[in-house]
């Protein structure tokens, strides 16, 4: 392997490993804080990518779609928190798991009734449509970097308001004590439901920007949603730093083990994953 | 002769049920603006039981909850909570994953009426031991440290109610001496206070009245000197 095409791998992998973080970020969040699998969350993702499709399909802009798509998201995230998951956080892991099961098979309807079986895709913005040539045969796509860049930007940003910001701090609160939370005058079912909206914007988010890169397909949220559980298993549940590492190790895995080992990429991660939880069976950074 | 201060919190007719077990069978209980109140009783009684009700942690199946003269039965507990109420739970309920300096950061806010008397500085002037711990993780700490640290966050809230339940459980006499140092300087400050706690002596000299609860009724509500001199009604139902 040329040094050039290691560079492009190593770049491809670390923007699919940023793209899993916003992904996995909210799957272990919406876990970690409040208890509840969402295996929805991978039809967010899929939902997110159909609704930019749509809306680049009918204005012709990008930037209008993802917007939209992360809006549509949030609000649908939003009332999904209100009406349904809301009523899930003392019951078990059981009743978890059919209703969100349930909602994939809602969204895979949906989505059929909507915009039909086909796999559709949308072009990469002119402005970005080219690439930076590394050499005669390697390239680095301007999207992707843009990509990679948001992507990065969006990351930093979480941890900053996790770590740092007043609302970060009750988030982290509720997840060791939601009625000490409230007893502090903070509405907790309030800010769990805008949590909540969040993931599934960031969620809706990864599959707008993802759009020109792959395909729009049904059931590209049950692929996701499978990766997303490795991720944070691997990152250890409920942890945000978990989920990051987690992603980069996946992203740049699944990348590699598609030009190294093609027969053996899609057993790749999990054998990675298995190998993790030998070493530490809670995962990278487990929770105290 | 001048108005009597404001009810801050009133519950009446109580009736709380933890599933099948009725655990508060219609208590009336309330606190005026500035009042400090002591609410005494066995273990199991319905304490905590009755300030969980007033604060909405748990619904009670007959009675209302007013504060500050509005209906707040119903009201979900960070709404009762932001009329100025602070609590300190049996416990302490300290954040295993947050610091000190964090715990203080998010409960600060102004007041009902928009004072900002209580700062992080004046709590770390009040406990000085949280100065020195300002990094640690709320796990970390004694419980003495606990403690001073979910008083210091109540008082972030500036509020004009203190409800502290079991304020020196567990805690070596010293600290204790602390503690109730402290809980004097809140009461000097004007703000009214619901205290629980098995010290009947300590109790009923900080108070201006005192209560006792026995198996989820009150069974005494006045002043208390009268307590004082009457140890067969302290034998009979706190013990001592
Ligand atoms: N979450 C709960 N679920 C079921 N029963 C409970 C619950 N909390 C308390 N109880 C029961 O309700 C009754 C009153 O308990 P409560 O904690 O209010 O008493 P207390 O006076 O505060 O006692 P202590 O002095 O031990 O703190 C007890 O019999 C207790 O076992
Ligand atoms: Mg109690």
């Amino acid at each position: 392997m040329s040094l050039s095409l290691f560079l492009v791998q190593v770049f491809n992998g670390l923007q699919y490993g940023l793209i899993l973080f916003l992904i996995a970020s909210g799957l272990t969040l919406i876990f970690g804080i409040m208890g509840i699998i969402n295996l929805a969350h991978g039809a967010f993702y899929m939902l997110g990518a159909y609704v930019a499709f749509g809306i680049a399909q009918s204005s012709g802009s990008l930037v209008l779609a993802v917007l939209g798509a992360v809006a549509t998201m949030a609000a649908l995230g939003f009332v999904i928190e209100r009406v349904l998951i809301g009523r899930l956080y003392n019951r078990n892991h059981l009743d978890q798991v059919l209703i969100t099961f349930g909602l994939i098979l809602v969204f895979d309807e949906a989505q059929r009734i909507i915009w039909g079986s086909d796999v559709h895709s949308v072009a990469i913005p002119p402005a970005l449509s080219s690439s930076f040539q590394v050499s005669d045969i390697m390239a680095f796509s301007y999207y992707r970097i843009f990509v990679t860049v948001v992507c990065a930007v969006l990351a930093v940003t979480m941890a900053l308001v996790i770590q740092k910001t007043k609302l970060g701090m009750w988030i982290r609160a509720g997840a060791s004590n939601r009625e000490m939370v409230s007893s502090l005058g903070v509405d907790i079912n309030m800010l769990f439901a805008l949590v909540f909206a969040a993931g599934a914007a960031l969620t809706g988010f990864a599959g707008a920007i993802s759009v020109p890169l792959t395909s729009v397909s049904p059931g590209m949220g049950d692929a996701i949603i499978i990766i997303s559980f490795v991720v944070v298993v691997i990152g250890g549940v409920g942890s945000i730093k978990g989920a990051f590492f987690g992603a980069l190790l996946i992203g740049l895995a699944d990348t590699f083990g598609r030009v190294l080992l093609p027969q053996f990429s899609s057993f790749l991660v999990y054998a990675i994953m298995a190998g993790v939880l030998l070493w530490r069976p809670q995962g990278l950074f487990a929770r105290a | 002769m001048t108005a009597a201060p404001e009810v801050l919190v009133a519950g009446k007719g109580l009736h709380t049920y933890y599933g099948y077990s009725h655990v508060l069978h219609g208590v009336d209980f309330s606190v005026r603006a500035g009042e400090t109140v002591c609410l005494m009783g066995r273990n199991g009684m319905g304490k905590t039981t009755l300030l969980r009700t007033l604060l909405g942690h748990v619904r009670a199946r007959r009675g209302t909850v007013h504060v500050r003269g509005e209906d707040m039965t119903q009201a979900r507990t960070s709404r009762i909570i932001r009329k100025g109420i602070a609590y300190v739970p049996e416990g302490r309920g300290i954040f295993a994953n947050l610091t000190v300096r964090e715990h203080l950061v998010m409960a600060a806010r102004p007041g009902f009426d928009g004072r900002n008397e209580w700062t992080i500085e004046r709590v770390l002037a009040s406990f000085p031991r949280l100065s020195e711990r300002l990094t640690s993780q709320g796990t970390n700490l004694s419980g003495g440290e606990q403690q001073m640290l979910a008083i210091g966050r109540a008082l972030l809230t500036n509020p004009d109610l203190l409800i502290l339940d079991e304020a020196t459980e567990g805690l070596a006499p010293l600290i204790r001496q602390q503690i109730w140092f402290v809980v004097h300087d809140i009461k000097e400050t004007g703000i009214a206070t619901i205290i629980v706690d098995k010290n009947v002596d300590v109790l009923l000299d900080l108070s201006d009245r005192a209560t006792i609860m026995v198996k989820g009724e009150i069974v005494y509500d006045g002043d208390c000197d009268t307590l004082r001199h009457s140890p067969d009604i302290l034998n009979t139902h706190v013990g001592i």
